[in-house]
């Protein structure tokens, strides 16, 4: 069982109610699985929102999350996917000792050897950000680290969107239009 | 002239109307005092039943809401008017049941200040309903009630949450009834795949020996003469669910039984020998599966469903069907090929007969020692020309009841079965009569299950509700009796019970009642029980130590069945 489990991002979009949130995540304590990250913001539609969601879990499982959550009524549509399906990014922000940065070249050559670029520097601190993927960003920190300069760390949940040539939302809403307007035709002959 | 404006309490009203509802089920208490308020000038229209605790208006919603087909509705408090009901909803939600469940609520500007009675109520249904809101404003009393109605009843049906904060009550609106049957994001019927429908046909002709499985899903998708087309044209046998009894008649030549823990000897024998199982709006529960990693591994398998959740959730299917059953089993049988299964059919019958021999004889005619459950309800249910609705409470009265009560009609099984929740058959069998007032409701119930809702009598005795209360008593918790006599080692753990004069309850509240000790007398109760108008409570002394036979043990595949207690 451990060694079928696969990372897997589930991104799910909703009507911008409130206790959507609440209702996604309880399907995966139900089904005992833990979520690596979470991100949620508007979508480009007005009114939907967008959640992605990662976890490690197998197929099976998050089929049936899949399903749980879609059956949600304010739910749109929720499709799970693994890495090689969509393009990824996070964003990281490192706060680092300014002194320990001063007297240590190799924090300055870690930072640029990892493209990160560095925001705002004062006598005590110097904040650092990076995006990536989530190799690259830890890499960076295990790096920072060694120099003991880490003030704070911080990543963000993954955002995600689709390799797919194919827009499902766009087609599930396109759907829904028309279904609504038959529904209406149907009724206004009685 | 000005429109005159409305309280939100009598746009409620006006819109509980407006989705058709006649009876209502309800305790007041301060939060929803404005509501009721407003019913008062409503009783011709809007039938409110005062039950005599929460919890029992849930249980009576879904008993109303399970023979009548109708949405059930509950009035209640804040608080702990509300977290009362909750049993009931997270039962709703199992059996597929649709209530709507109205609560009161502190007002807005008290929200999250822990006020008197105020309990996070959306937050704590979220989990057992289909869609929980809180109205905060009147202007939404309109809308959140149809959308309340519209996702009870439609698709897969289950419970509603109806949070009312108090000022959304008191101020007032301009009000317009709305209608909603469409929801964007909510699919309640999947679209029917032609391709599916072939399949499932093809699949059924080539099939030497099919079995179908009849859940619930035929009841609530009104389609009961469908699967009798559908077996009947394919010659096909079938078992059928706890809930799914009486979707198909229970003398049918093709009906074998229940399926599942209790079920039949046969149908769960032969769920391992089948070649295509064939399952039509039932979930896979473990009471009916056994050890799912050998349950029916032989077979080809098609789920016919309405919720794509439920397919390969527990069992992986190699077809699915999704739909309406309705619909769906019109469409397969079309293509079906009118079959002659014979040699398999009557291999089911030395299954039959030996269980017949061994475990129903003995529990419906026996001849000596103290009366039987399974007797009383074989009694019962010939002399009411297997016409009756059943409702039972939980436990060994549900299990023999379920295996020995005949059905004729649909929407005739009234019964917890997913939450399997103690103390809702009084209830449910007051809402049954309610929703079913031309029909007779024979409830069931132990002598541990009718003290879990005992105050109903209040209920029944207000009402006058008919319902014929059969009490079998055994003086023990007598299911989980039986689990401590076979799993451990006959402790009988707080089993015991030391039992009241239930004669005398039901004196107290005017209901007439006899008790029944010899099995001579049993006919002639039963015979003035049926004849008595109204309601009527009918003790019957039976066995102590009864069991519920025959027993796919817990953990064991499904055809290993015990027919007796070593």
């Amino acid at each position: 069982m451990e060694q079928d489990k696969k990372f897997y991002t589930l991104i799910v979009f909703s009507e911008n109610f409130a206790g959507v949130l609440n209702q996604v995540t309880a399907v995966f304590t139900r089904r005992q699985v833990n979520i690596e990250s979470l991100n949620v913001s508007a979508s480009s539609i007005k009114g939907v929102h967008k959640y992605t969601i990662t976890c490690w879990t197998t197929e099976e499982q998050i089929v049936i999350i899949t399903k749980q959550i879609e059956k949600k009524i304010d739910v749109l549509q929720a499709n799970y996917f693994t890495d090689d399906e969509i393009f990824i990014q996070e964003v990281a922000l490192y706060k680092l000792a300014t002194p320990v940065v001063i007297d240590t070249p190799q924090v300055s050559e870690e930072v640029r050897r990892h493209g990160a670029q560095i925001v705002e520097v004062n006598p005590t601190y110097t904040v650092v950000t990076k995006k990536g993927r989530t190799e690259d960003i830890m890499s960076l920190y295990h790096a920072l680290n060694q120099w003991n300069c880490v003030l704070q760390y911080v990543r963000s949940g993954r955002i995600a969107i689709t390799k797919s040539c194919i827009e499902y939302l766009d087609r599930f809403l396109a759907e829904r239009r028309e279904s609504y307007e038959t529904q209406k035709k149907q009724k206004a002959n009685g | 002239m000005e429109k005159q404006k409305i309280t939100g309490a009598e746009a409620l009203m006006r819109s509980l109307e407006h989705e058709g509802v006649t009876t209502l089920f309800g305790y007041p208490g301060g939060a929803i005092m404005p509501a009721f308020d407003a019913l008062y000038d409503h009783k011709e229209t809007l039938n409110h039943i005062l039950v005599r605790h929460e919890q029992a208006a849930a249980h009576a919603a879904q008993g109303y809401a399970r023979v009548s087909g109708k949405v059930g509705v509950c009035l209640v408090t804040s608080g702990p008017g509300a977290t009362n009901t909750i049993t009931g909803i997270a039962d709703a939600m199992m059996d597929s049941t649709p209530i709507v469940v109205i609560c009161g609520q502190v007002g807005a500007s008290m929200l999250g200040t822990d006020a008197f009675q105020e309990c996070d109520l959306v937050s704590v249904t979220q989990p057992i309903t289909k869609w929980a809101y809180q109205i905060r404003r009147p202007e939404d009393v309109a809308w959140a009630v149809s959308r309340a109605f519209y996702i009870a009843r439609s698709g897969r049906p289950g419970p509603v949450v109806l949070d009312f904060a108090k000022n959304a009550q008191t101020e007032l609106i301009d009000y317009e009834p709305e209608t909603i049957d469409f929801i964007r994001s909510y699919v309640p019927v999947p679209k029917i795949e032609d391709e599916a429908i072939q399949e499932a046909a093809r699949m059924i002709n080539e099939a030497k020996k099919p079995l179908v499985l009849v859940g619930q899903g035929v009841e609530l998708g009104g389609a009961q003469e469908e699967i009798r087309a559908f077996l009947e044209k394919a010659d096909m046998p079938a078992g059928c669910t706890l809930l799914g009894l009486s979707a198909l008649p229970s003398d049918h030549p093709l009906n074998k039984g229940m399926l599942g823990m209790h079920g039949s000897l046969a149908t769960n024998r032969k769920t391992q020998e089948c070649d295509l199982l064939i399952a039509v709006g039932m979930r896979f529960d473990d009471r009916i599966t056994g050890k799912l990693s050998t349950y029916a591994t032989q077979a080809k398998k098609i789920h016919f469903d309405i919720d794509p959740s439920e397919i390969n959730k527990n069992v992986v299917v190699d077809l699915a069907v999704l739909g309406n059953c309705k619909d769906t089993l019109s469409a397969v049988t079309a293509l079906l090929k009118e079959q002659k299964h014979t040699e398999w059919i009557e291999s089911f019958n030395e299954h039959y007969e030996e269980e017949r021999v061994r475990v129903i004889e003995p529990e419906i005619h026996p001849q000596e020692g103290p009366i039987k459950m399974g007797e009383v309800v074989r009694k019962v249910t010939e002399m009411t020309g297997n016409k009756a609705i059943l409702v039972t409470d939980v436990g060994q009265n549900q299990m023999l009841a379920a295996r020995y009560f005949k059905f004729t009609e649909k929407r005739s099984m009234v019964t917890s079965g997913g939450m399997g929740t103690m103390g809702f058959g009084l209830p449910a069998a007051v809402g049954a009569t309610f929703g079913a007032p031309d029909r007779l409701v024979c409830a069931f119930m132990g002598d541990g299950g009718i003290q879990m809702s005992i105050q109903e009598f209040g209920t029944i005795m207000e009402q006058q509700a008919p319902v014929k209360i059969i009490l079998l008593n055994n003086n023990y918790l007598g299911n989980v009796r039986q689990w401590q006599e076979m799993f451990f080692n006959h402790r009988y753990s707080f089993t015991p019970m030391l039992n009241p004069d239930y004669e005398k309850i039901a004196s107290a509240y005017n209901i007439p009642s006899e008790t029944v000790v010899e099995r001579a007398d049993l006919e002639k109760a039963i015979d003035k029980m049926i004849h008595t108008d109204g309601p009527y409570l009918l003790q019957v002394a039976v066995i102590e130590e009864g069991e519920v036979l025959p027993m796919c043990c817990p953990g064991n595949d499904v055809d290993d069945m015990l027919l007796e207690i070593k």
